[in-house]
């Protein structure tokens, strides 16, 4: 292949991108026209506010972190053909355990030994959560969505019943667990207010899309996202492949909720439920399972998410708007995507 | 336990288990029809949000329920159009129009109930019930499922017709074809597309039927997220009833018991974390699949769009 053609392939494939953004924004600013709002005002705000101001951009970044280690879990569980859809439990009951054992662990460990442990503990209850899905497809093939939807469902639950009924801390109103000092919890970066889960979630990307491209065991994992019966052929173990995708995947959103405890929060709160497991599917499908451009859209993500919210408060747009913009730019993709192929079919004889 | 046995405990109790089953069933129902079709449904949330809103909005601007239903179909169906033009017509992936028409109906319903109510939440009067004669006279069963919207007769109808239906019309078995041989179905002459289209409006219409009945009988308001899971739910049941549609009504009333559980607990002034409740259904079902969910349960085509002459 020449420098030409990967150029202009990479031109290609910016373009497969950009324009359905551009699409997504410019059919967004109409409903807001059409709702007597000012999409120009809404925008520059949006802007403003996540990314130009220092402060909002320290916002936007750490805000990336959570997104971007769910994401690193996503892209394992579909390149491998497994739809994990679970990812609220996974990351809510990983929050809740890495919540509940911080401050025991902070009374007898050094830090760094605790956050490293909680971590750990994070990834392992993540992980632990899936087990019941990933056994019944590889065993039975039962299909994956509706189990991991359903334990999702019970991992909400089980959280909040944890937080309420055993890990309750008694000095506070709102049922919650002990809080973990602010000063014991992930360091922060040069001075800034983003800690240090960002680096951690950045190279967690960096590693888990090398891994997928480049070793053995995510190119295995490939076949068997394309078509389980030639990884049988190929003489693959299908079945502890797909038990270990599983596990990989929901160990590194159960990270993604360790990391959000231990950087932001120190404490999670009954009901407190942020709900990314499905926000993040639609950023990774955006960047075609490609760690590098999941970094792209995350900011983007996590700076309409920042600035949405904040304009919800200034200029009168809800927030859920944002998802409007998310939900535009999927539909674009796909017509884009479509309309692409059909030109490359009808192009060849 | 003696308070768990009253009356007031047990007609609360039957009647929020019917007012929290009801929107389960239609949207399990329609997900069902899809399902067999090979089609499957991830946006069904946003179809009945969708529903929910113009349901709301069209009952609340004419006071009339009936135009409230009609509306809520029809917003249904309107989402179910994405999935018809982008997902069965273009092939595009199923699942990821599907999460992008939830999120987006989420987006969207939140937008425009603020642009209307801003912050505030207009309630709706009570919706009509209609008492089943000698039914309704029933000690405590008369008052929990016996006197209830219209609606919630005719969609035990519509379980019975759909058993029929699935079972011994042509349509029915076009369907259930087109979801296990698409190509057969194609060889016999039956259009593919024009069946999973049928299908997926169908879908829309009960799922937006569902929706409004939970915004305009179950809830009297509507405040954005309103469905809060209950598609994700009728998914769920679509797919443990393996195409019967008796089986989902059942589902949806072990569903909508335990919803009703934690309001029937508090009226009896027991106080439990409603979460231990909620956990319930999930748990059994969970417990059922590990236990005897030996084999594959859904069409072998489910998912994949129909291209006609590739495999």
């Amino acid at each position: 292949m020449t420098d030409g053609s990967t150029f202009a392939g990479f031109q290609a494939t910016l373009l497969r991108v950009l324009v359905p953004v551009a699409l997504a924004l410019i059919v967004g600013g109409l409903i807001l026209l059409v709702l007597g709002k000012d999409p120009v005002g809404y925008y520059g705000y949006v802007l403003e506010r996540s990314l130009l101001r220092w402060g909002g951009a320290q916002e936007t970044l750490t805000r990336m972190a959570p997104l971007l280690l769910i994401a690193a879990g996503l892209i394992v569980a579909f390149r491998a053909g497994i739809w994990n859809l679970g990812g609220d439990g996974q990351f809510l009951l990983a929050a809740v355990a890495s919540a509940a054992l911080a401050p025991v662990f902070i009374g007898i460990l050094p830090r760094g030994l605790t956050l490293v442990a909680c971590m750990l503990v994070g990834s392992l209850v993540g992980a632990l959560w899936s087990v019941i899905p990933a056994v019944l497809k590889a065993r039975y093939g039962v299909n994956e969505i509706i189990t991991t939807l359903m334990m999702s469902f019970l991992g909400t639950s089980l959280a909040n019943v944890l937080i309420k009924l055993v890990l309750r801390d008694p000095d506070t109103t709102v049922p919650q667990t002990r809080s973990l000092p602010v000063d014991d919890r992930l360091p922060r970066l040069f001075g800034t207010t983003i800690h240090g889960g960002l680096v951690l979630a950045v190279l967690t990307v960096i590693v888990v899309h090398l891994m997928m491209t480049r070793t053995a065991f995510g190119l295995k994992l490939q076949v068997l996202g394309a078509n389980r019966a030639a990884a049988v052929h190929a003489g693959f173990r299908v079945e502890r492949l797909i038990l270990a995708a599983f596990a990989l995947s929901a160990a590194l959103i159960g990270l993604a909720g360790a990391v959000e405890v231990l950087g932001v929060w120190g404490t999670v709160r009954a009901d407190w439920n942020p709900a990314l497991g499905l926000l993040v599917v639609p950023l990774v499908f955006l960047a075609r399972f490609n760690g590098f451009a999941v970094i792209g859209f995350t900011l983007f993500f996590s700076a309409l998410m920042v600035g949405g919210e904040s304009a919800a408060r200034r200029v009168g747009v809800p927030q859920h708007y944002v998802l409007v913009l998310v939900a535009l730019l999927l539909l674009f993709l796909g017509i884009v995507e479509y309309l692409d192929q059909s030109r490359r079919k009808s192009g060849t004889p | 336990m003696q308070a768990l046995l009253t009356e007031s405990f047990l007609v609360s109790l039957l009647f929020g288990a019917v007012t929290a089953g009801l929107p389960l069933l239609l949207a399990g129902l329609g997900e069902q029809i899809s399902e067999k079709a090979g089609v499957l449904n991830i946006g069904l949330e946003g179809m009945m949000l969708v529903g929910a809103y113009t349901g709301f909005v069209a009952t609340y601007h004419t006071g009339s329920f009936w135009l409230g239903f009609l509306a809520g179909g029809a917003g249904g169906m309107s989402a179910a159009l994405i999935v018809l033009l982008l997902c069965i017509r273009r092939g595009l992936n199923q699942i990821v129009i599907g999460i992008s028409i939830t999120l987006g109906a989420e987006g969207l319903t939140s937008l425009l109930h603020f642009v209307q109510f801003s912050r505030s939440y207009p309630r709706l009067a009570a919706a009509p019930v209609v008492v089943l004669p000698a039914l309704g006279d029933i000690p405590i069963l008369g008052k929990g499922l016996f006197s209830h919207s219209p609606l919630v007769y005719l969609t035990v109808i519509l379980v019975a017709t759909l058993t029929w239906v699935f079972r011994s019309t042509y349509f029915g078995l076009s369907l259930e074809a087109a979801g296990n041989t698409p190509a057969a179905l194609d060889a016999a002459g039956v259009d593919v597309v024009r069946t999973r289209s049928c299908a997926v409006m169908c879908t829309g219409f009960l799922a937006g039927l569902g929706g409004a009945y939970m915004a305009n009988v179950g809830a009297g308001i509507f405040v954005p997220f309103i469905t809060s899971g209950a598609g994700v739910i009728g998914i769920v049941l679509a797919m443990l009833a393996r195409g019967r549609p008796l089986m989902v009504m059942i589902g949806a009333a072990l569903f909508g018991a335990s919803l009703a559980m934690t309001t029937a607990l508090q009226v009896a002034g027991i106080d439990i974390p409603t979460d231990v409740v909620q956990m319930l259904p999930f748990a059994v079902v969970m417990a059922v699949l590990v236990l005897f969910g030996r084999h594959s349960m859904l069409p072998p085509a489910l998912g994949t769009p129909y291209v006609r002459g590739e495999r």
